[in-house]
């Protein structure tokens, strides 16, 4: 019961930080503005109708994706931010267990993520993306499911970091590769094998498809967008998040103490 | 294990009359850390004991070891060797319980800016398991709120406690650290340089504050300073340096185990004062005055047994800070 009240708290407090940083608040809707108007509606104009599908619509749903997803992992950056200087001491020195710590960041940052992902459905609706009330319904629980492995994700990623300058160094480096592997603004059905097995070991293309898989069910463009199907990406999510989280909290919790 | 022995004999100190019957509430033997890839220990071998309801102060020079000492004791990092026992639970196997017993304030604050004062104390209080998490402060229990306006009000924070930490100034981070770190009511309560960064006025009245809370709250205050005169307020100090234990006791102790009190006369007729020393036993240095060591011997009683006109004298009574000086001098290559 502690642990969840901890969780809670944990969360909340993330939640309140993102809703009280304007410029933040302001930043976070400008990346996602660029990728869908600029990119997929300059795509759309050059490519048309030759591609089969709106690729306006495309570029929505993988964007949509991608800034939950990373929203989620950087978020989890903000755990180091720092041992030194902020909450997070205070935090550490709680007695609850480690687990609840990292569960309750996940949590927090994922909730912040999903405030953003609000926010680019609205701003899709606005700007004219065709897109259904049922549609835009079924995109809260894939954000959720998106953000926790996101979450997870950052979790593994820095458990093994020593410092937040050598993270901020690093995360380029594992997302920006991730928007092409993972198909966010670009279709990668047919790929070279060398780049096909690296989109398999994207966690980002599975949060991406499993947005299309859902968004696109019963519309006749589903064959021509989705990869995996929801089964499929729902499991390997399911899997991924499991063994970041318990790999990435024990490797953090080691490396907190033994320094 | 003899040197176990050895390291109990060698900081066996006279305890304080209110604390001959109790256990220690905070127990360090051999304590040894090494960071990875350091070359040398970082905390070497220390050993000391606190009682119960003791101001307790840890103190050296920057780099001696102090905040890695305490970080070790409030279980945030891992000893090489070595252990540790705050309020009977053990520092490495029972870390939950050690956390749930003490109350700690960093070296650099550790609130949340974006939180006002009240935030940030509701927080904690959730954190350690003391309420239910609510999202406001007025759906919060009665218990909570009453608990924390008096917390505020002793430390006058009372007017700003709701204002966002953000406008705060140095002291009243402080002051508000203080008020969190004492919500879960722990038995030690420890401080890691907490005057670091305020003005000699905030100084003074967080000493105040210190003062208060011990007595209200009935709490072990275990504290880390480079400065003397803060210490010299303590009830018992550990000096380190090094990584090393250089001295440990009540600051009186201290003083007198490590520099001797001594009496400095002169004479114009300095062979009939030697004469007369020597005729009387008493044991002197020329320095070329007569440096005369005071122990168990009182200033009033060599002045009282010579009669040689003197035209000098001089008693020295060392400060702490000559004590600590000496210490640190000697083994400071800074």
């Amino acid at each position: 019961m502690n642990n969840v009240n901890a969780i809670a708290v944990l969360a909340y407090r993330d939640l309140m930080k993102f809703l009280r940083d304007k410029p933040r608040l302001i930043s976070t809707f400008i990346f996602p503005f660029i990728f869908i108007v600029a990119l997929g509606g300059s795509l759309q104009a050059g490519f048309g109708s030759d591609i089969g599908y709106n690729f306006m619509t495309f570029t929505f749903t993988g964007v949509f994706a991608q800034t939950l997803f990373q929203s989620s992992t950087m978020g989890i950056i903000s755990i180091m931010d720092d041992r030194d200087n902020d909450f997070s001491q205070e935090i550490f020195v709680s007695p609850i267990s480690r687990y609840a710590i990292v569960f309750g960041k996940i949590l927090g940052e994922s909730l912040v993520a999903l405030a953003q992902g609000i926010g680019i459905l609205a701003f899709a609706a606005v700007i004219g993306v065709p897109i259904s009330l049922p549609q835009m319904l079924i995109m809260i629980p894939i954000g959720i499911a998106i953000c926790l492995v996101g979450g997870s994700f950052g979790l593994i990623i820095i458990s093994n970091l020593a410092n937040r300058r050598l993270a901020d160094q690093i995360f380029p480096f594992v997302m920006l590769p991730q928007f092409f592997l993972a198909g966010v603004f670009s279709p990668i059905k047919r790929l070279p094998i060398y780049l096909d097995v690296l989109s398999h070991i994207s966690p980002m293309r599975y949060a991406v498809d499993l947005t299309r898989s859902l968004f696109y069910t019963g519309q006749p463009e589903y064959p021509k967008v989705v990869l995996d199907g929801v089964f499929i990406n729902l499991i390997v999510m399911s899997a991924m998040f499991a063994l970041f989280l318990v790999l990435g909290t024990y490797f953090f919790v080691r490396n907190e103490r033994n320094r | 294990m003899i040197s176990d022995a050895v390291q109990e004999v060698k900081y066996q100190v006279p305890s304080l009359d209110v604390t001959t019957r109790t256990q220690p509430i905070i127990e360090v033997e051999n304590l040894v850390k090494r960071y990875r890839k350091a070359d040398r220990n970082a905390v070497d071998g220390v050993s000391f004991k606190v009682m119960p309801g003791e101001m307790f102060a840890l103190l050296g020079p920057n780099g001696a070891g102090k905040t890695t000492t305490i970080s070790i004791l409030t279980t945030t990092l891992a000893a090489t060797a070595g252990r540790v026992k705050i309020a009977g639970y053990d520092a490495e196997t029972q870390s939950s319980a050690v956390r749930q017993n003490v109350g700690i304030i960093f070296q650099n604050p550790s609130l949340d800016m974006n939180l006002t004062g009240e935030e940030n104390v509701r927080f904690h209080a959730i954190l350690y398991g003391l309420y239910g998490f609510r999202p406001t402060y007025s759906t919060m229990p009665r218990e909570y709120r009453e608990q924390i306006l008096k917390l505020a009000e002793i430390l006058e924070l009372d007017k700003d406690i709701f204002k966002p930490v953000r406008t705060f100034s140095g002291g009243m981070r402080r002051k508000l650290e203080i008020i969190r770190s004492l919500m879960h009511r722990p038995r030690v309560l420890f401080l890691d340089e907490p005057t670091t960064g305020l003005d000699a006025q905030s100084r003074i009245t967080l000493w105040q504050y210190l003062r208060r809370v011990r007595e209200e709250a009935e709490i072990t205050i275990c504290l880390t300073t480079h400065y003397l005169e803060e210490a010299e307020e303590a009830d018992r100090i550990c000096i380190i340096n090094m990584g090393k234990v250089v001295a440990y006791g009540t600051p009186v102790e201290v003083k007198a185990n490590l520099i001797d009190e001594y009496l400095v006369i002169d004479a114009e007729d300095r062979k009939q004062l030697r004469g007369e020393l020597e005729s009387r036993e008493i044991h002197f240095t020329e320095i070329p005055q007569f440096r005369i060591g005071l122990n168990g011997i009182t200033v009033h009683q060599i002045l009282k047994s010579i009669e040689t006109p003197l035209t000098h004298v001089q008693t020295h009574l060392p400060s702490l800070e000559d004590a600590y000086l000496a210490i640190i001098g000697s083994g400071d290559d800074e």
